[in-house]
């Protein structure tokens, strides 16, 4: 109407600076890219990496005990938003460990030296003989971080939307740079843009459903217009229908996990360790914010989906992931299964639940990751030794190593002075207090049958003697040993004495409107 | 009451034994053996110095207590102490585990023996933990983490076939344990519901009045757990398999205390947190019990492996322990209780004596590879002799005074039940002295030509064994003494009283 029509917003620099650290960095990371010496560009951008890490986690920690709706009410930094903030934080700093591992492979680290060059061309073996390292690797790293970053505080759908793309953009790149098996990884890169591009457009869609019955993208304007018209929801339902779509699309929920094994197989281990946790951990902080905030008066409505989806998910990943071969595939189906308990918390639909989600996610990010590291070490001559049958004798071989993955698979398992088996307590728990019987029977199932294929992985690793074209454990550089060391520290630690992170957890509250 | 924590103690001592194991290096195997029979012993000296001074006329539920809040946010808190029963088979592990350390020996290579000590020693704390908890939530991990050594011992230490029975093993287990946690959660809930906080603490629980429905449902969560782990028919199958890939020492330690936390779960827990359930299913288990002692006894006799047969007469053998818990008299629970003991020292006589006789004769177990090993050696053949009697209840003998009493208590209250298991002791004699006779006696086979008798070191390790069986056969007060208030205040919590004696009575109207 007047002259202030576009007022600018008004932000508060101080209370999002997490978020601009990571960004900083990210940007000062295209920056070295194209200014920089090749020789000097790595050492420059691991600092900008990790240093953009920690101080992000610091000023994360500083402000900890700050609840506000910043930028406008676009973002809810509240007690949740920021404890999923520092999971996103300490998990990427570990999957970063891994990306910087690059004594493992003889020809360097795990990224192709140049992702335009043909698999097997002239120039790529040129390109790897000189020695190129892909150093673009960080700042799209980074860009990814900051869309998680985003994607677990946005408080309106727009926000969401946008922090869903700057989180999955760098994600189709990076799966596609794998050094070794290429074509693998190209096809992985596709698949998951592809599949990826449809489910955002679903979300999207969704968005424009719910908008068009509120009139407002915001999730408090949102839940309240639906307080203010009960009944008829029909056009909103839809809605809600195509954003979990798109949401479960990125945590792998069946029916939509059909790209998880493919895109886990073939993208460089570290990039698919980095996804398998922090992705994860980021989709899911959106559905419950999402889930609970905006939609939080139609629970009625979606909690049955929820839970029939939920027992889906582990039911299939849990069956199908018996009859693979790869260990990456089979740890992909077992992610699917992961998040199928996950969801039990978010159907759950509870305070308890909200807690049992993020207890959940703690436990199976930094398992995830640890399982990753063992397996970027084992190789044979080719690269990763994926098949399952290469890898018999190995805990005898490599005691350490051999110990490490067993009580990984120990807490996948749900074993008990495991992180996941205090992870699946918390959510079979928060299920029962709503009177869910049956969700949990059938956990319980989905429970032994995958207890079968992570005791098998035992068996081969101990059991079984080792075979001719048999993988061996390559000694790692002190990133991996790192990463490597952390997570099993954090998958014992979170079995025996689970109290702290379940007290930070609940003082966290819950979300912010 | 105590200033001293025994039962942490107790754990303890084993633990930092197997820790121990861990740091010597490569190459001394004697050593690791050494270190792993002094800590076992010094667990079991501890275990009888705090076994003096139990007070058996105590009215406390539980003595040498200790409490500390775990996860809170659970209310789960590391709770331990035990009543009669618990002692008992907390004495019963502390017992055996010098007993097979002993005995396993010579049982893997130099190359192995770190992570196989290691892992009896480890077995040693997760085994009194169990019997010591007092928070269900303990008990449970206890119960659910002592899978993963068991677990290696047979798929790393036992036969051609390990792998197959390891993993068959685990699964059963873990069917049972998840469906337990299940329930256990259920059980935090309905607490919750009722209290405003949930809590694991056995006392607290069992002073819930849940309603008889709820527990109907998380009786049977906590029943399958337990009837895997016993294993009752017809949850027995894993077993045998188990029985025959493992090393005699694992499967003494599986068959003769591990597979006593179902029946121990099923007095300490079933009957008291849920009576009104357990009345109601008790039938039903009595019918599934006497099933069990029958069935394991006939498919015993129609073995041709010794260590299936062994694993057919426990079966069998749990059977009548079950039966006495169910029946709800004292004769009956008492007598499951110093069954679950004679059993144990059964089991250890039995698979150690037949494991000496299959370790010098090329280590097959099939029944038809031996004959007449009483001539080639004399006090290995005695041995087995005596475990048979033991396995076939002789009077006079430990085992005899639990079947008896089982049986007392099962007549008291059901006359058919009792008939018909009676027939399982006959059925127990058949299989168990055709075993000896055609082990031992008739002509040498090929396979025990030239085999030499028993060496000190496992004469050693039979002993005590043999002594205990003994003293406990003709002298079983003592044990009597430390069980009887558990038992009665158990039976007092589901609310039943013997039936009077019959025969008594009668007399007194005359």
């Amino acid at each position: 109407m007047n002259t202030d029509m576009l007022a600018a917003p008004e932000v508060d620099y101080v209370a999002i600076l997490p978020l601009l650290i990571v960004a900083g960095a990210a940007g000062i990371g295209v920056i070295v890219e194209t200014c920089a010496p090749r020789g000097a560009r790595r050492t420059i951008q691991l600092f900008l990496a990790f240093g953009a890490l920690v101080a992000a986690f610091a000023t994360l920690v500083s402000q900890a005990g700050l609840r506000s709706l910043e930028v406008e009410g676009a973002i809810a930094l509240d007690g949740p938003g920021r404890v999923l903030m520092g999971l996103i934080l300490l998990a990427s700093l570990v999957a970063a460990m891994l990306i910087a591992e690059r004594q493992l492979d003889p020809a360097g680290d795990s990224f192709a030296p140049r992702a335009s060059a043909l698999p097997g061309s002239r120039d790529e073996r040129e390109l790897t003989a000189r020695g190129y390292l892909q150093t673009e690797v960080w700042p799209l790293f980074l860009f990814a971080v900051l869309g998680m970053l985003l994607f677990v505080i946005s408080n309106n759908l727009l926000m969401m939307f946008i922090s869903l793309e700057v989180m999955s953009l760098p994600l189709y790149l990076l799966a596609g740079m794998a050094r070794r098996r290429r074509l693998l990884s190209q096809e992985a890169a596709m698949k998951y843009f592809i599949l990826g591009a449809f489910s955002s457009a679903f979300f999207l869609f969704g968005t424009a459903l719910v908008y068009g019955f509120t009139g407002s993208v915001e999730f408090a304007a949102i839940s309240d217009a639906l307080a203010a018209q009960p009944g008829q929801t029909y056009l909103v339902i839809g809605g809600i229908g195509l954003i979990a779509v798109g949401l479960l699309f990125k945590v792998g929920a069946v029916p939509f996990h059909q790209w998880v094994p493919d895109v886990y197989q073939g993208s460089p281990s570290a990039v698919t360790a980095f996804m398998a946790a922090t992705v994860k951990v980021a989709a899911f902080g959106a559905i419950l914010r999402i889930f609970y905030v905006a939609f939080g008066g139609l629970r009625w409505d979606w909690e049955a989906l929820m839970w029939v989806i939920a027992c889906l998910t582990m039911l299939v990943g849990s069956i199908v992931a018996v009859v693979q071969t790869d260990i990456k595939r089979m740890i992909a189906y077992s992610s699917i299964a992961q998040a199928g308990f996950i969801l039990m918390g978010v159907a759950s639909a509870s305070a308890q639940g909200l807690a049992a989600s993020i207890f959940y996610l703690t436990a199976y990010a930094f398992t995830t990751l640890g399982i990753f590291a063992v397996i970027m070490m084992v190789r044979d001559a080719s690269g990763e030794a994926g098949r399952l049958s290469q890898w018999a004798g190995l805990g005898r071989r490599s005691p350490v190593v051999g110990a490490a993955f067993a009580i990984f698979m120990l807490s996948l398992a749900g074993i008990p002075l495991t992180s996941g088996f205090i992870a699946k307590f918390a959510v079979f728990g928060s299920a029962l207090a709503v009177d869910q019987v049956v969700p949990v029977i059938i956990a319980v199932i989905s429970s032994v049958i995958a207890a079968f294929f992570y005791g098998r992985v035992i068996v081969i690793m101990y059991f079984r003697e080792p075979e001719g074209d048999g993988a061996t454990v390559t000694v790692p550089s002190a990133f991996t040993t790192l990463a490597l060391a952390i997570s099993v520290a954090v998958t014992v630690l979170l079995g025996i004495l689970p109290q702290p992170v379940l007290d930070l957890i609940d003082q966290a509250g819950i979300f912010l409107r | 009451m105590t200033t001293i924590p025994w039962l942490t103690i107790l754990m303890v001592v084993p633990l930092v034994g197997s820790l121990l194991i861990l740091f010597i290096p490569r190459g001394s195997a004697r050593l690791v053996k050494q270190t792993a029979l002094v800590f076992a012993l010094a667990t079991l000296v501890l275990t009888i110095a705090m076994g003096l001074q139990f007070d058996g006329q105590s009215t406390a539920a539980f003595q040498f207590t200790e409490s500390y809040p775990w996860i809170p946010a659970f209310g789960i808190s590391y709770s331990v102490g035990v009543d009669g029963i618990g002692l008992v088979l907390v004495a019963l592990a502390a017992t055996l585990v010098p007993v097979v350390i002993l005995a396993g020996w010579r049982d893997v290579p130099d190359e192995a023996v770190k992570g196989y000590f290691a892992l009896l020693l480890v077995l040693d704390t997760l085994m009194i933990g169990v019997f010591a908890a007092t928070d269900v939530f303990l008990f449970y991990v206890l119960f659910e983490v002592m899978l993963i050594p068991i677990y290696f011992l047979i798929g790393r230490y036992g036969g051609a076939n390990r792998a197959y029975a390891a993993v068959k093993f685990l699964i059963y287990s873990l069917v049972g344990g998840l469906l337990m946690l299940a329930a256990l959660i259920g059980l935090y809930v309905v607490s919750a519901n009722e209290l405003g906080q949930g809590t694991f603490d056995f006392a607290t629980l069992v002073g819930l009045d849940i309603d008889p429905n709820t527990q109907k449902v998380l009786f049977l969560g906590f029943f399958i757990a337990f009837a895997i782990k016993a294993p009752l028919w017809p949850f027995h199958t894993w077993l045998p398999d188990a029985a025959k890939e493992s090393t005699p020492a694992t499967a003494v330690l599986l068959i003769g205390v591990l597979d006593k936390v179902g029946t121990f779960g099923m007095i300490r827990y079933l009957l008291p947190i849920f009576p009104a359930a357990s009345e109601f299913y008790a039938p039903l288990i009595i019918a599934l019990a006497v099933i069990g002692i029958l069935y394991g006894a006939l498919v015993a006799l129609g073995q041709t492996d010794m260590k299936r047969l062994f694993a057919y007469s426990s079966m069998s053998h749990f059977g009548f322990i079950v039966l006495g818990i169910f029946v709800f008299t004292s004769w009956g629970a008492s007598g499951s209780t110093i069954y679950m003991l004679a059993h144990g020292l059964s089991t250890a006589a039995i698979f150690l004596a037949a494991g000496f006789l299959m370790s010098r004769s090329g280590g097959s177990s099939a029944i038809a590879a031996y004959g007449g090993v009483n001539k080639k050696a004399p006090i290995l053949a005695g041995f087995l002799l005596f475990a048979t009697l033991s396995s076939l209840a002789l009077p006079g003998l430990a085992s005899f005074v639990g079947e008896f009493l089982v049986l007392l208590g099962t007549f008291a209250r059901y006359i058919a039940v009792g008939v018909i298991a009676t027939i399982g002791i006959v059925l127990t004699a058949a299989y168990a002295l055709r075993l000896y006779q055609k082990v031992a006696t008739g002509p040498a086979s090929p396979a025990v030509e030239g085999i030499s008798d028993l060496k000190g070191r496992e004469v050693t390790a039979l002993a005590p064994v043999v002594l205990l069986t003994i003293v406990l056969g003709v002298f079983p007060a003592p044990v009597f003494n430390v069980v009887n208030p558990a038992v009665e205040r158990t039976l007092q919590i589901v609310g039943v009283t013997d039936p009077p004696p019959v025969i008594g009575v009668q007399g007194g109207e005359q």
